[in-house]
């Protein structure tokens, strides 16, 4: 049973390797210090992947949508929030479980060995709803708002929050590129500060950045429950034994609510299912 | 297959509305100012700016 459930895991984790490196399939970029400049970068990837990353070969839903609301010349980015809905309302937040690169990541360091692992705290359930202030107020607010003198809002979550940057496109970028050694100041030791915390607890509580922070998993939670691709529950054959909740690494009870905001779809209450009665 | 089509009302209708959303917003040029912000280095992004 333990040899099966690891073994699944890992069938996941491949699907999620292979989604991070079609997404950052630039590779010569990791070796010449630059970005991919083609047309690709006019599509936006569905996961967390900066743009900024030299080997990223497409945009940055978050970053794109703050780049357009940032812009003196629109206010409101259709293009980035369409794109959210059409992919929220297709799959919900697999995308975390599936399809996120910084998912996988936090996955992986998941698993290094910690003498107590947290599986929840006090505050957990009041802290979750964090990612949706983060995504009102550093995504669409400030940039809106919060402007300079010719009207351009910056990207505020980019700049001060995201770690995804700093370890996707700022380590590699200033490792390569000497040019950018004399620019370095307090918002890169910031950054690099909230990166390694990130890290931190990832190795001792499962996805915090998703679970916590994430703006775009507070985008794909609200399409959790109307999704197409979403699970159902077979009330007759389900007998409450509590299987699929004690495994589920985001604290969601599938039997209760199978389409819970917080599910990423990782299917693990599926496998422990012993009705067999998750679809 | 329609009564699964039934199920998925409000997912499928949502996606449309996304792609309408999408097409509207590559209309107005958002999509021009997503690609040149892409093919820069966005150094705020990288904690830089």
């Amino acid at each position: 049973m333990g040899k099966k459930k690891i073994t699944n895991e890992w069938k996941r984790h491949r699907v999620q390797i292979l989604w991070a490196l079609l997404t950052n399939s630039y590779l010569i970029g990791f070796v010449q210090g630059k970005i991919y400049k083609g047309k690709l970068k006019n599509l936006c990837v569905p996961g967390l992947n900066c743009y900024s990353c030299p080997g990223a070969a497409g945009t940055c839903p978050i970053g794109a949508m703050q780049a357009v609301i940032g812009n003196w010349n629109f206010k409101f980015a259709f293009y980035a929030a369409g794109f959210l809905v059409f992919v929220g309302a297709l799959m919900g937040r697999f995308v975390c479980g599936w399809l996120c690169p910084f998912g996988l990541i936090q996955d992986l360091l998941y698993k290094i060995p910690f003498p107590r692992k947290l599986r929840t705290f006090k505050g957990d359930r009041l802290l979750r709803k964090l990612k949706y202030v983060v995504l009102l107020f550093f995504v669409i607010l400030l940039p809106m708002f919060l402007v300079d003198v010719l009207g351009q809002g910056a990207p505020y979550f980019c700049k001060l929050i995201c770690p995804v940057g700093t370890l996707e496109g700022g380590i590699p970028l200033v490792l390569l590129n000497k040019s950018m050694h004399g620019a370095l100041g307090w918002l890169y030791a910031w950054k690099n500060v909230l990166l390694l915390f990130t890290v931190f607890l990832s190795i001792l509580i499962y996805r915090p950045f998703c679970k916590y922070i994430c703006p775009l998993g507070a985008v794909y939670s609200v399409f959790n429950p109307i999704s197409v691709f979403r699970y159902r529950i077979d009330r007759e054959k389900c007998v409450g034994c509590g299987a699929c909740a004690k495994v589920c690494k985001m604290q969601v009870n599938p039997a209760e609510n199978p389409n819970h905001p917080e599910c990423i779809r990782c299917g693990q209450c599926k496998k422990a299912c012993p009705q067999q009665c998750i679809h | 297959m329609i009564r699964r089509l039934g199920e998925h009302k409000a997912g499928i209708c949502l996606a449309a509305l996304g792609l309408a959303l999408m097409g509207y917003g590559i209309y107005r040029g958002e999509a021009a100012v997503c690609f040149q912000k892409a093919i820069n280095i966005c150094m705020e992004c990288i904690g830089i700016g």
